[in-house]
């Protein structure tokens, strides 16, 4: 057996420790060792953002960061978007716009887009499809992702 | 940004749920992550595996030595196709190509020659995918490497290298099948006609013809869930499969077929699938996870890598057309000539033949010819995308419409509607049209605010096109269980990839009076439920909603039963108004569905109902895609500025999901219009297998994509529901081109109509002077 | 006696007719029928077994047919050999 690296790190606010080769993505260990499948392998190669987490407070594609870089970090995946009390607002804009079909890559969208809404509330339709131009989807041509981003900055300013 | 104008349809007059925008009851689980998909299986003392591919598009396979892979630590299990019996036991036989498992089997793992670069030739399984991945590349393959070909035209000529030695051409009725033997050997597969009238006299009549040759080149489906597969083949011989496809049951015949086991000792087990646009169709992983799972003993997974995925399963045709058509000064068409070269790939089986038939679909010509060939080249195996073979014809046709308009002086859109098909004129092959709504469309695009208001500023320009496609019927099954709180729910057999739970379940809910939200539907196992065909070719909402109205209606019958027996009265006299069962002789005695399921223990036992379909009336699609572009004569570079995609839907189930899939076939469209393409290198070799230099659409690159939905009912489904998932990819490419014309006066040609592309056109028309 | 629409590369068969009528309450008679008057026609139908042969489709008053030989016909019926087609 290779030997193992051990790694301390937070995940969606649980404080986490996993064993992992070297040579593992982040996306790997998430996936394959923590079990937290919701974040989803495109490409493997950061050309898609199926794989985007929130890392210390920058969005980043999981597949190009390894699994021992995130000692000490904080990560936020899809699974921890939703709270104790409900549905983060982009997550009940998403469906009630229908902003998805076959859903792959709407974790790597809804990550990605709340933290635009965290730093800037009131982004409008250019900047959204700017900040979400690393996410590919395949299947909606987008209409309805932007629809619903917009949709949830409204309720997060209204709930400023 | 226009918002999708929300004004009430047909649907919300007639009905009840049918027209409305509910959640879709899967929609949770994928805004959460927790949905599972393909890659997501995880099970104890699972393997997993990786494919060793061929690193040439064109070569012999003299000997495969695979001992130093099995001797590497963590690795359990090494197959080639030698551990597939079909490969030796059935001579491969090209004519048959509709789903023949021999071909399959040598599409999953090469037996003697590889026929493409990414050409599948054994496969690892190991404790992980860094081993597996380590071991595959200590097989050991000696190669005679061939001339490969890789163009359609060149494929065709006759001193070119043979890809299957012993390949004849057919001439072909049918595409798929056995035709006539011409005894000829080559890389042309089958050539298949179709002849209405006469086109030479047609063209003597035509005072204006015009004739244009046309190129593609493959592209990919692009779906960003890469193939994933799961198997566990038990000691007891019972094989398992977990994985995520357009079909289970498509899955699980093919792979019975290829290892040469009854269907009834595989169950596919359906994962939530991301994406696949005809290209998780046909199987190719599955068989190989099995083969090596009954070796290791435990189970195996595979995930394809993105390079895989462009490398390794098929894109559509490139092609080669020519496309000629005359009319006469009153715009009325009298003749056209279609001839259309389309590459399957390693293996005979494009989608040429829908294309033949639909290019032309929207005209009433009299006098057609239409010759369709079928080239096989050392490209990979070609799988269905989205209207199969139709979105090329239709480049080829709508861009020769758009030029003879030009030169007749009659507004494109006045061109198409002198020549709209309507109800009882004929295809090209001589069908009848059923009930249509062509010209409804091309109406709609006439009156649509985006074709009334002028575009103007430099270089800016308008273009519009037609596309067609014969949506698929095939078989369903759906079972309905009642609830004792009223609900019930829905198992079906159609995998969910564009929301089709959320609009089969309306149409259960809509018959027994419910709310959408009472409907749980799931997708069953191959155990668990009716055999349903794929997902795909536009059926689902259609074919499968009419077997969930099938069995809706049995419960109906089953509970107006149980209202008699209450009111001491005959089923007969037991009228069904808005959800409640109400008796004819007394109309006092009424009774919800929810008070009757309440008490159906009491009054005869659980209420449950299975149904198929078969329909028979298939309703056909037209659509229309009508952009607005500026092209930057600096770079080339062609900016989308306005689109909107129009379309008969016949009556719209779940509008947002409708809208959802129009919109996203007109993006493919584009992305196949300007910047997709299989860039190969002289050895065969595809030079840009990944999503960066493979360019899809971003949401930068794209306006609002605006939706105009056209309800021209079904007769052939009980609420004029017609097949809506493909027909928008069909026209963009041709909308995109026109309107690259009337921008900048040049007329592209061939795909994609990337920056260096549109730069060389303009360069050459100042040269030309024009 | 039905109507058969004679794909273009079949019509050498059948003299350059683009449509002949034939008899046939069935499919298969219909077949048999169209063999017995146009010898050549079957081959190209049927599989070895007699059967439709597989990814044939045969429409009917324009409507898809899976009955394959079962299918009853009408009178007057119209009978079309045409593509099939996947879907994507």
């Amino acid at each position: 057996m290779s030997l193992k690296i051990h790694v301390r790190t937070t995940v969606n606010g649980e404080e986490t420790e996993f064993l992992c080769e070297g040579r593992q993505s982040l996306l790997e260990a998430l996936r394959d060792i923590l079990g937290l499948t919701g974040t989803k392998e495109g490409c493997n190669d950061g050309n898609c953002g199926a794989c985007t987490i929130n890392l210390d407070g920058r969005i980043v594609d999981s597949c190009l960061v390894l699994a021992a870089e995130a000692e000490g970090k904080t990560i936020l995946t899809i699974e921890g978007v939703a709270s104790i009390d409900g549905l983060h607002p982009l997550q009940q804009s998403f469906l009630e716009q229908a902003a998805l079909q076959c859903g792959i890559c709407t974790p790597g969208f809804i990550v990605a887009a709340k933290a635009l809404l965290e730093q800037e509330p009131d982004a409008d339709e250019h900047r959204i499809r700017h900040w979400l131009a690393g996410n590919l989807c395949r299947c909606t041509g987008y209409d309805k992702i932007i629809r619903a981003v917009l949709d949830a900055g409204a309720v997060v300013r209204g709930a400023k | 940004m226009t918002t999708t104008v929300e004004r009430p349809t047909e649907s919300q007059r007639r009905f009840k749920v049918i027209g409305t925008r509910p959640i879709r009851h899967d929609g949770l689980g994928k805004v959460t992550g927790a949905d599972r998909y393909g890659a997501d299986v995880q099970l104890p003392g699972m393997l997993h595996a990786k494919m060793l591919r061929s690193p040439h598009a064109h070569a012999r396979i003299k000997k495969i030595d695979t001992s130093k892979a099995e001797a590497l630590p963590g690795v359990k299990a090494v197959v080639t196709s030698r551990d597939l019996p079909i490969i030796d036991d059935k001579p491969i036989d090209l004519a048959e190509t509709l789903g023949n498992p021999r071909v399959l089997a040598e599409n999953a793992l090469a037996s003697s020659k590889v026929l493409y670069k990414g050409h599948a030739i054994a496969a690892v399984a190991a404790t992980s995918p860094h081993i597996a991945e380590e071991a595959a590349e200590l097989i050991e393959v000696e190669y005679e490497v061939l001339q490969p070909v890789l163009d359609v035209r060149e494929a065709m000529k006759k001193d070119a290298p043979l890809i299957h030695e012993k390949l004849t051409t057919h001439e072909v009725q049918r595409r798929f099948t056995r035709g006539d033997d011409t005894g000829v050997i080559s890389n042309v597969a089958s050539h298949l006609q179709f002849k209405q009238g006469d086109v030479a006299d047609g063209f003597s009549r035509a005072d204006v013809v015009v004739e244009r040759e046309f190129t593609t080149v493959p592209v990919h489906q692009g779906y960003i869930e890469p193939q994933a597969s799961t198997a566990q083949w038990a000691p007891d011989g019972h094989l398992t499969i977990w994985t995520s496809s357009q079909g289970s049951f498509g899955i699980r015949d093919q792979t019975a077929a290829i290892l040469g086991i009854p269907q009834s000792m595989v169950k596919v087990v359906p994962m939530e699938i991301g994406g696949g646009f005809g290209g998780k169709i046909g199987t190719y992983l599955d068989p190989v996870a099995a083969l090596l799972s009954k070796k290791a003993g435990l189970p195996v997974k595979i995930v394809m890598t993105r390079k895989e995925v462009f490398e390794g399963t098929g894109p559509t045709s490139g092609s080669y057309m020519r496309c000629k058509i005359g009319a006469r000064r009153d715009g009325t068409i009298t003749a056209a000539e279609f001839y259309l070269a389309y590459g399957a790939g390693a293996f005979p089986g494009s989608p040429v033949g829908a294309g033949a038939m639909y290019g032309l679909a929207p005209y009433k010509i009299d006098n057609v010819l239409i010759d369709a060939y079928d080239v096989v080249l050392n490209n990979p195996k070609v799988a269905a995308y989205r209207a199969p073979g139709t979105p090329q014809a239709a480049f080829a046709v709508e861009s020769t419409l758009d030029e003879l308009a030009e030169k007749l002086g009659i507004e494109p859109m006045e061109f198409r509607l002198t020549n709209a098909v309507r109800e009882g004129d004929r295809q090209v092959n001589g069908i009848p049209f059923g009930s249509v709504g062509c010209v409804e469309v091309e109406e709609a695009i006439k009156n649509h605010p985006h074709y009334r208001t002028p575009l103007n500023g430099a270089n800016r320009g308008r273009g519009v096109a037609m596309g067609f496609w014969g949506n698929g019927g095939m078989q369903s099954s759906a079972t309905i269980n009642v609830n004792t709180d009223g609900t019930i729910s829905l198992i079906t057999g159609s995998v969910d990839i564009g929301g089709t739970r959320v609009a089969v379940a309306m149409q259960a809910a809509e018959v027994l009076g419910l709310a959408a939200e009472d409907v749980v539907p799931t997708v069953g196992d191959t155990n668990a439920v009716g055999w349903t065909g794929i997902t795909g070719g536009s059926r689902t909402a259609f074919s499968t909603g009419i077997a969930a109205i099938t069995a809706a209606e049995q419960i109906k019958r089953t509970m107006a039963e149980r209202a008699a027996l209450k009111w001491e009265t005959q089923p007969e006299d037991i009228e069904f108004e808005d959800g409640v069962f109400v008796s004819k002789m007394n109309r006092e005695d009424r009774l919800t569905f929810k008070e009757i399921a309440a008490s159906m223990m009491a009054t005869g036992g659980p209420i449950t109902a299975s149904a198929s379909s078969n329909p028979r009336q298939v309703g056909v699609s037209f659509a229309a895609t009508l952009v607005d572009v500026e092209v930057d004569r600096e770079t080339g570079k062609v900016q989308i500025l306005r689109a909107t995609a129009f379309q008969d839907v016949g009556m719209a189930v779940h509008p947002s999901y409708v809208e959802g899939q129009m919109q996203g076939g007109t993006v493919q469209g584009i992305g196949w219009a300007l910047n997709e393409e299989y860039f190969f290198t002289d050895d065969g070799t595809m030079a840009n297998s990944s999503f960066l230099d493979y360019r899809m659409p971003t949401s930068l690159d794209l306006p609002a994509i605006d939706t105009e939905i056209i309800e021209v009912p079904n007769p052939g489904h009980p609420f004029g529901v017609r097949g809506v998932g493909e027909v928008s990819i069909v026209a963009p490419m041709a909308a995109v081109a026109n309107a690259i014309h009337d921008a900048v006066g040049i007329r592209m040609t061939s795909l994609p109509m990337s920056p260096g592309e549109v730069l060389k056109a303009l360069d050459e028309q100042q040269r030309a002077g024009k | 006696m039905a109507v058969v629409f004679v794909p273009s590369l079949l019509r050498k068969l059948t003299g350059g007719a683009e449509q002949v009528t034939v008899p046939g309450a069935t499919l298969r008679q219909l077949i048999r029928n169209l063999e017995e008057a146009y010898p050549g026609m079957a081959q190209s139908l049927l599989d070895d077994s007699g059967q439709l042969q597989a990814g044939i489709a045969v429409a009917i008053d324009g409507e898809t047919n899976h009955m394959g030989l079962l299918e009853r016909l009408r009178e007057d019926s119209e009978i079309h050999f045409i593509p099939a087609i996947g879907g994507g």
